[in-house]
């Protein structure tokens, strides 16, 4: 197992550290010390001041589309899971709806993706339906390939990652616990803002820092929903390789893995992971 | 909580509810759309009924070769599927105790399945481009490349699919109850017998769930492959191509089969799950409760 992650992950992260500070010429890379991956990534950066140049745009955008698709996944997976937890009561039932929620999990993105195309698209059934009822005269352009599409499409392929550790925190709640603030006179909402909240923070951040890695590197999604048109961070390295240009994708991949484990170690200091298994 | 129900648990059941169609509508919407009449477009509505997109698949006209990267995609898939299963729980065999680099272990597959994919699969591309280029360099003049379906797309599907059999494995000893195997110890149970007789009937229904993760993980995986996989692509691949050029419903045909065969697994899976829990509960034993 050690060497298989040896072989696969810790050699290939080393590989792209070192060949993001390689030169390279228009289709080879050349093994000699040179800054160009990330010079030529903040090409025009200072230059271009105070207008902030593309890749800063790019990344703000990334980060951008990963706060709300957080907030959404979270939201929607806080509910569910809570509703899982407190309020089916026999095992089986929660057996059953868990699965529910995973299966789709198990299928392709891709299709899931590609799933919402005839829903959104300009002949779709969302655009029919509000011109049946009159609401809108043309058909709502804004609805796919746009950042609206992206983000729909990565609470629906991601919010799995939030259900399953948040719904893991709250199973371990003991009922006593809230039996006893219910007996105390705390109202439904207090006892879930001081005791159920508190409770589920572990499960909250791991479901976080699952839906932040997955959406910050996320390249797939983003173009095929995107219409191949909006920019992320994934997505450039995606560009940077087609174009062969691999001291570039690894500087930008190099970059990327920073901010990540930025965040991670962040989120880290609120639980240990280990613990929470 | 009350004997009643409250109005809060329709108001959060009618909101799962509305999750679940959510999650299910648009696939739901693309299997019916699959079988469009031939007349029929990539939306609503529905122009007659037939199985012409899915002929059209299998014939493979329109479409780059199908039928081969179908082939490679199931291949893969379940070699992952084994060598997930195998790995996963010798090494969660191997965490009861502990032993040297076992946390350092832990946090390189933690963060492995939290890596960013395109990271990954950046890096196994260029280990492997390096790897090419100094065994020309050493002399073979006919290399052509170690990149493969088999050596670095097998590599980038099981940076994915162990960190979830490994958490998996953590989950069912955490609710294993080792007195059962000193019991068998007591009794001049070698260790593999052990292991064979006592801990694999009790952990099986679980190692079935690994090998569903390991194999669906790897029929499905996109983002990881697409630098790593080498000159032929596997059915996701093929799949994310299709995107931006089809414009016929023959994709939704092909995304019907591949679910297809995602479901057929996952039902497999399952029942096989509900046979031996079923098997456990028969033979008295209350220790298959840790379920996952």
């Amino acid at each position: 197992m050690m060497l298989i992650f040896t072989l696969f992950f810790l050699l290939p992260l080393l590989f792209v550290t070192i060949v993001s500070a390689w030169d390279y010429n228009e289709y080879e890379m050349i093994p000699a010390f040179s800054m160009r991956g990330y010079t030529d990534t903040f090409e025009g950066c200072i230059a271009g001041l105070p207008d902030l140049c593309t890749i800063l745009k790019t990344y703000l955008k990334t980060l951008k589309l990963c706060l709300l698709t957080w907030s959404l996944t979270l939201l929607i997976g806080f509910t569910v899971s809570y509703f899982l937890a407190f309020h089916v009561r026999s095992k089986t039932w929660q057996i059953v709806l868990t699965l529910l929620c995973t299966i789709p999990f198990w299928t392709s993105n891709v299709i899931r993706m590609i799933a919402w195309i005839p829903l959104l698209g300009r002949n779709g059934l969302v655009n029919k339906g509000l011109e049946g009822m009159g609401l809108i005269q043309q058909p709502v352009e804004w609805l796919l390939f746009s950042e609206f599409s992206v983000v729909l499409a990565l609470v629906h392929l991601f919010t799995f990652f939030m259900v399953v550790p948040i719904f893991n925190s709250m199973i371990r709640i003991d009922r006593r616990l809230i039996e006893a603030a219910y007996d105390a006179g705390a109202t439904g909402w207090q006892t879930l803002v001081n005791i159920i909240i508190p409770l589920a923070k572990p499960g909250i951040v791991i479901g976080s820092i699952f839906v932040i890695t997955i959406v910050m590197g996320d390249f797939v999604t983003v173009g095929v929903m995107g219409g191949e048109q909006i920019a992320s961070a994934g997505k450039i390295i995606e560009t940077r390789l087609s174009a062969l240009q691999f001291p570039a994708a690894a500087a930008n991949a190099v970059i990327l893995l920073g901010i990540t484990i930025l965040i991670i170690s962040a989120l880290t200091r609120i639980v240990d992971i280990r613990k929470e298994l | 909580m009350g004997e009643k129900r409250s109005r809060s648990f329709y108001v959060l059941a009618a909101f799962f509810a509305a999750y679940v169609l959510f999650l299910y509508g648009p696939m739901i919407a693309i299997y019916i759309l699959s079988f469009q009449g031939p007349d029929g477009g990539l939306t609503f509505p529905m122009n007659g009924v037939s199985l012409v997109w899915f002929g059209k698949v299998f014939s493979g006209s329109g479409i780059v070769d199908i039928g081969a990267a179908f082939k490679r995609s199931l291949e893969l898939g379940l070699v992952v599927m084994v060598l997930t299963v195998v790995l996963s729980v010798s090494a969660g065999m191997a965490f009861r105790k502990s032993f040297r680099g076992a946390t350092f272990l832990f946090y390189v597959a933690i963060a492995s399945l939290i890596m960013p994919s395109i990271i990954t699969s950046l890096g196994i591309a260029l280990e492997f481009r390096l790897l090419d280029d100094f065994i020309i360099k050493s002399g073979a003049e006919n290399w052509t490349t170690a990149m493969g379906l088999f050596t670095s797309g097998l590599g980038a599907h099981l940076t994915w699919t162990l960190p979830f059999g490994l958490l998996i494995m953590f989950a069912i000893f955490n609710r294993f109850d080792g007195r059962l195997e000193e019991a068998a110890r007591d009794l001049g149970a070698t260790p593999w017998q052990t292991f064979r007789h006592v801990v694999l009937p009790i952990i099986l229904p679980s190692v079935v769930g690994i090998g569903l993760f390991g194999f669906t993980l790897s029929w499905d995986e996109l983002a990881r492959s697409s630098q790593a996989i080498g000159s032929v692509n596997t059915l996701p691949l093929e799949l994310q191509g299709l995107t931006t050029t089809v414009t016929k419903p023959d994709i939704y045909a092909l995304g019907t089969l591949t679910s297809g065969v995602s479901f057929l697994v996952i039902f497999a899976a399952l029942v096989v799950i509900l046979v031996l829990q079923a098997r456990q509960r028969r033979h008295g034993s209350d220790a298959g409760k840790g379920m996952v």
